[in-house]
């Protein structure tokens, strides 16, 4: 059964764009683009790995982080963060709230889909 | 003859240098030719404005004016050298260097001002760059876009086929992208693109809309005379926003407060701004900002007004260099604004003396408002406001010294200090020798 995989993005071309790459790569890929209700959706429907944005409506990427590693379910999911603001403060608040993997935009598609494969063979 | 007596022979001095007459230079700066004999000779004690007017008028620092060029000379090239660590310089030899090679001298200052001006210029970009919203959002915008076609164009160039329905979409998003990027791309090139009129490094809109205000003061007294002045071309659109918020909040300070009954009674109750809050039944925050608003020139007194929020930070500064208060660097926390911010609704009236300022005695007001309903669930927001005018010098000493910013205010022993001055090591050196 092929691995399932989250994006969570709110900028509609860059999530068809992953959403495409990673389909031809063999992923379900399910889409959210809001930052509000993330949490509640991974928490219905949990997936193998989350494409996470920093910068989305509602809610940060940050607090959805921080809300996923205090539940249980979702303490050790993989999680790779995108984000537009390359400071290192911000790689420094995404590794202590425990993200997997950080990167900043704009990224190539090939460095995305070998992260997301690395990340799926942990 | 005391040296601080002396700033209207110097003035005279200075005039005649340039071959100038009384009339034309009161006329430069804005004050009678009767008023400037007065000054000349010793007869009137000026410093803030005034002394700023003339010194510009002059092209001289007011320093020069006020403390004499001498002293001036040897302060600044004293300063020069210890705010530099890269290079020993022999201290105790400034007067020797400043009195054998005076041209030298002069190079040398010149070229240490103009070092801290640039220096200046780049902590403002740098910190614009590191903390400026719209900045951020604009570059969030053109690294969205920029992904968003780098990712989508290299599905279409891969090696692997497409169906066409996707490459449809994939075509009709890039071009999207491209529009958004343009757009995002010019905004960006406006916004860093636009330099102040001397070439400096581009405002914040705080001081976009002070400048605004400075450069064409009729904006504030066409307000007070009750009508709503145009809304003059601003950069950003933070500034138009942030100056429209301020005609808002005159112009319902001129209602409750109307120009000719106003000025009127203020002249009677000489600008005493509780007497004319308990007259009016406003608060005195309304009192003070109306201060603020009558003219020298129809014979009033002059003023500085400075608003802050409950941070400290200066949300409206008017006037303000005149009297030493500045949005650079850290400002002295022993003004009355920030203590009014630790008694709320409690007026404050205290005689400062500004270091730096000839000796020049200002009266200020302060008083701290909230802004916000008092609420359970948040904070409560307060703003302070600061009227600040200038008298004449008492007999009595005043009790509280306030200075430009720690790091270059010269007192020793101020509890308030938060950073060794920088011109501490100068006056060790005096000590020295």
């Amino acid at each position: 059964m092929a691995k399932r995989v989250l994006v969570i993005e709110d900028e509609p071309n860059i999530t068809e764009a992953i959403s495409f790459i990673l389909s031809r790569d063999g992923w379900t890929v399910h889409t959210h683009s809001d930052g509000e209700t993330a949490n509640e959706r991974i928490k219905a429907t949990p997936p193998d790995l989350i494409i996470l944005d920093v910068m989305l409506p509602g809610k940060s990427g940050f607090d959805i982080l921080r809300d996923l590693r205090a539940e249980e379910g979702t303490s050790d999911l993989p999680v790779l963060m995108l984000t537009a603001r390359g400071q290192a403060r911000d790689r420094e608040l995404a590794e202590k709230l425990g993200v997997t993997q950080f990167m900043t935009k704009p990224f190539s598609n090939a460095e995305v889909l070998e992260s997301v494969r690395a990340l799926a063979r942990d | 003859m005391p040296q601080r007596q002396l700033t209207g022979t110097r003035i005279r001095e200075r005039r005649l240098d340039l071959g100038l007459r009384q009339a034309d230079l009161a006329s430069k700066a804005g004050i009678s030719a009767s008023y400037l004999n007065l000054i000349e000779h010793n007869r009137r004690r000026i410093g803030g404005k005034i002394l700023n007017d003339l010194a510009r008028a002059l092209n001289v620092d007011a320093s020069m004016l006020s403390e004499g060029t001498e002293k001036v000379v040897l302060d600044q090239l004293r300063s020069a050298a210890v705010e530099q660590n890269e290079i020993e310089v022999e201290i105790d030899r400034t007067e020797e260097f400043a009195g054998r090679t005076p041209g030298w001298a002069a190079l040398v200052l010149a070229q240490a001002r103009r070092i801290e001006r640039l220096e200046g210029r780049v902590q403002a970009l740098t910190d614009r760059l590191a903390h400026d919203p719209q900045l951020a959002a604009s570059l969030h915008d053109v690294i969205t876009a920029v992904t968003s076609i780098r990712s989508t164009s290299s599905i279409l160039v891969g090696e692997e086929v497409i169906d066409r329905d996707w490459q449809t979409r994939f075509h009709r998003n890039i071009y999207e992208d491209s529009q958004r990027l343009a757009e995002s791309s010019r905004a960006l090139v406006q916004y860093l693109d636009a330099p102040t009129e001397d070439g400096g490094a581009p405002l914040s809109p705080n001081e976009e809309v002070e400048a605004e205000i400075e450069k064409n003061p009729d904006l504030l007294y066409t307000l007070v005379s009750g009508d709503r002045p145009e809304l003059p071309y601003l950069r950003s659109r933070a500034a138009q926003s942030m100056m429209d918020g301020i005609f808002d909040r005159f112009a319902a300070d001129v209602i409750k407060l109307p120009q000719g009954l106003f000025e009127k009674t203020a002249r009677e109750m000489a600008y005493d701004p509780e007497k004319l809050a308990r007259h009016f039944d406003v608060q005195i925050d309304v009192v003070l900002r109306r201060l603020a608003l009558l003219r020298v020139e129809d014979g009033h007194p002059e003023t500085a007004l400075a608003i802050c929020d409950r941070a400290g930070a200066l949300t409206f500064l008017r006037n303000g260099a005149a009297f030493g208060l500045s949005r650079t660097g850290f400002p002295c926390p022993l003004w009355p604004i920030y203590e009014a911010l630790t008694h709320p609704l409690r007026p404050l009236r205290q005689v400062v003396m500004f270091q730096g300022n000839d000796g020049q005695e200002l009266l200020c007001y302060a008083v701290a408002v909230p802004t916000s309903p008092p609420s359970f669930e948040a904070p409560q927001l307060i703003e302070g406001v600061m009227l600040v005018i200038p008298r004449n010098p008492s007999a009595k000493r005043t009790e509280l010294l306030v200075g430009p910013g720690c790091r270059v205010c010269q007192r020793s022993g101020c509890s308030a200090r938060r950073e060794p001055s920088i011109l501490s090591e100068i006056e060790e050196v005096h000590q020295t020798f």
